[in-house]
């Protein structure tokens, strides 16, 4: 497939006065998995922030479908997610009750969030208040949203944070299945991780 | 590229240009201001009703004007640069801030001195008096604002935003300020509104009117200088420039 | 869109209920602020009848402030702000959201004790309606003019004392044609006035503060 998803031309990122990385180009197509590489502080985060439109770019172009991006960020939006260093998850409510907040904003049926919980194997705890749970249960959640999210893109900044062995493994199942079901990846991690049968790239960020 | 070399000259082009200007701007501006002085504190005539003290107004007056003016000048450099990006614009509206509460402090400071023969008190509670506090309050969260932040990106785009915010407010303010003194103050004098000022007051009222505009203008042109030179303190041009030893 | 407002506006209000000191505290600084002025002016009824319509006003603008720092910060500081901000729905439609269940869980309290308030500070029965209709346009207003001061500071640590400075002066116009309403009602005379001008501030507020609301969060969060 060379169905070209997100691209971009000449990028440049700072963060305030200082150029973080600049004439960054790269894309991602359908089927593809991208690893962003870096040491701490080369600019990943910033990166995928200003991937996901969140940190203005000083120079360059990112395009969605061919289709530069602030401007069409509407169609770009209801076809990525993001899951970044916070969870974005409330501790007063419920792994459920969160869930489908996010089913209701992405317009995804309420079925889906029972799979999605039994996915990441949180189906006895799914109602109880998710300050409760612990570090790498609440990380779980977030990858239960990115199941209901029905995204083609995903736009992941260290996923594997908090997670132990089975959640590395549940990590590496769900990029590689959403892979090869026609989605795309871009993430970035400090473990190394297994994905067999991707097509796995990888992008180095240096000063 | 071509873009980013294009926003650098263009602030090195500014620096040049207000290096150019600043001489002859602040000479016209000097003299404005000191004839304009004298002709308004000794040379008019003085006034039948107000006696002697009416002569603040030529103080007072001009600083209220640009009170108002410069805002709007922030207001419309916010747009530019949010809508544009231009850098430029972000600068005058960063060194226009302090002018600008300046002025709105010497108005406010001048129009209680007048208040002290006229009302008998420091402080009334005047709509036109009123509205200045409030436009100084304005200036104040604007350069609060702007100063909380530790990046200067960011802190220019909010700062631009709250430009936008209160310059869409002001004559909402204005308006509310101005019922609000006339429903509880319905017989106060209010200063300033003959129908018709004698040319020899007026004339020397321009002239500090033209005088205050070009002192803001100077004053604006070389605080945009210092700014240029600290944003741009890596570039070839400013080190050619501190080699040489002319900034 | 409906869909998703509705569910931002019940979230927002089902963590209201779940957090009940967000919103009691601001209500419970209200009438602790206005029991301080007969203690302060003495209990003179007169001058208290006098001053109530401002001393209500001010009060129920001083809790407005203090609750507005906590509109945006908990979905700030724990990330839900990027999702919104990244969710395919109109961003300014889900600003509207958070602002209009913010003034469920602060404005509308306030306006149902404020009768409690009126009788403790001697205001002529006469004057409720002014002071029920008055609240309930103002307070709508302040959220919303609020709402672009809390959505600029909160990226920054200390936002509180800076967020007043930046709001308290575009508060005045409300504050202004609030109290004057009151003050009308309790000597007799008709508020058409005031409340049809609070009436055409918050059309304002409701068309524009939107979208600065909802820039000022895009800029807060890069």
């Amino acid at each position: 497939m060379t169905d070209t998803l997100l691209s971009a031309q000449n990028l440049a990122v700072f963060r305030g006065e200082h150029c973080l990385f600049s004439d960054l180009n790269f894309s991602i197509a359908a089927g593809e998995v991208l690893q962003l590489h870096g040491d701490n502080g080369s600019g990943k985060t910033s990166l995928i922030r200003a991937l996901c439109t969140l940190l203005p770019i000083e120079q360059g172009e990112i395009s969605w479908r061919g289709a530069a991006l602030p401007a069409a960020r509407e169609q770009y939006f209801s076809e990525m997610t993001y899951s970044g260093h916070s969870e974005a998850i409330k501790g007063d409510l419920s792994a459920r009750e969160n869930l489908s907040f996010t089913a209701s904003l992405r317009g995804t049926a309420e079925a889906s969030i029972e799979q999605a919980l039994s996915r990441v194997g949180l189906q006895d705890r799914a109602d109880l208040p998710c300050r409760f749970l612990s570090a790498g249960q609440r990380r779980r959640v977030t990858l239960a949203r990115l199941q209901i999210s029905v995204a083609v893109l995903w736009i992941l900044d260290e996923p594997l944070t908090s997670l132990d062995v089975h959640g590395r493994a549940l990590v590496e199942q769900m990029i590689a299945s959403h892979a090869s079901g026609g989605g795309a990846v871009i993430f970035t991690t400090h473990q190394p991780l297994s994905l067999d049968g991707c097509d796995v790239r990888s992008l180095e960020l240096t000063c | 590229m071509f873009r980013w070399f294009h926003k650098l000259a263009s602030l090195k082009n500014f620096y040049r240009l207000a290096e150019i200007l600043l001489p002859w701007l602040a000479a016209i501006c000097a003299i404005l201001l000191v004839v304009g002085l004298y002709r308004g504190l000794f040379v008019a005539p003085t006034d039948y009703e107000q006696g002697e003290s009416y002569r603040i107004i030529y103080v007072h007056v001009p600083a209220a004007w640009m009170s108002m003016f410069v805002y709007v000048v922030m207001a419309f450099c916010s747009a530019i640069f949010l809508v544009w990006k231009m850098k430029l614009a972000d600068i005058v509206a960063e060194v226009s801030a302090p002018i600008g509460a300046a002025f709105t402090f010497l108005a406010l400071s001048t129009g209680s001195l007048w208040g002290k023969p006229m009302w008998g008190t420091w402080w009334e509670w005047d709509a036109r008096l009123t509205s200045e506090l409030i436009l100084l309050f304005l200036y104040i969260g604007y350069m609060a604002l702007r100063s909380a932040f530790d990046n200067r990106r960011t802190a220019a785009k909010a700062a631009a935003v709250l430009a936008l915010v209160g310059v869409v407010n002001i004559p909402i303010i204005h308006f509310s300020v101005e019922w609000w003194n006339t429903l509880h103050q319905p017989a106060s004098i209010t200063k300033f509104d003959k129908p018709s000022i004698h040319i020899s007051m007026l004339i020397p009222l321009l002239m500090m009117a033209v005088g205050f505009k070009l002192f803001y203008i100077v004053n604006m042109l070389s605080r945009a200088r210092s700014v240029i030179l600290e944003r741009e303190a890596n570039t070839a041009w400013v080190t050619e420039r501190v080699k040489e030893n002319r900034l | 869109m409906l869909a998703s407002f509705i569910a931002l506006l019940k979230r927002d209000l089902t963590l209201a209920a779940r957090r009940r000191g967000d919103w009691l505290n601001p209500l419970a600084f209200f009438v602790m602020v206005v029991t301080l002025f007969p203690l302060g002016v003495g209990p003179d009824g007169d001058l208290l009848r006098e001053i109530a319509p401002g001393v209500i006003w001010v009060a129920a603008l001083l809790a407005t402030l203090l609750a507005l720092d906590g509109l945006f910060r908990a979905d700030y500081d724990d990330g839900s702000l990027e999702q919104l901000i990244l969710s395919p729905q109109p961003w300014s439609v889900l600003v509207l959201a958070k602002v209009l269940a913010h003034w469920l869980i602060t404005g509308l309290p306030l306006l149902c004790l404020s009768p409690l308030l009126a009788v403790v500070m001697q205001l002529p029965a006469k004057a409720l309606p002014a002071l029920l209709a008055s609240l309930m346009l103002g307070t709508l207003t302040l959220s919303l003019i609020g709402a672009i001061g809390a959505a600029l500071t909160v990226g920054l640590r200390r936002g509180g004392v800076l967020l007043a400075l930046l709001v308290l002066p575009l508060f005045i116009p409300v504050l202004i044609f609030g109290s004057s309403s009151v003050i009308a009602a309790s000597q007799g005379f008709a508020i058409e006035a005031q409340l049809s001008l609070l009436g055409a501030l918050f059309m304002f507020a409701l068309v524009l503060a939107p979208m600065a609301i909802a820039a000022a969060l895009r800029i807060s969060s890069e």
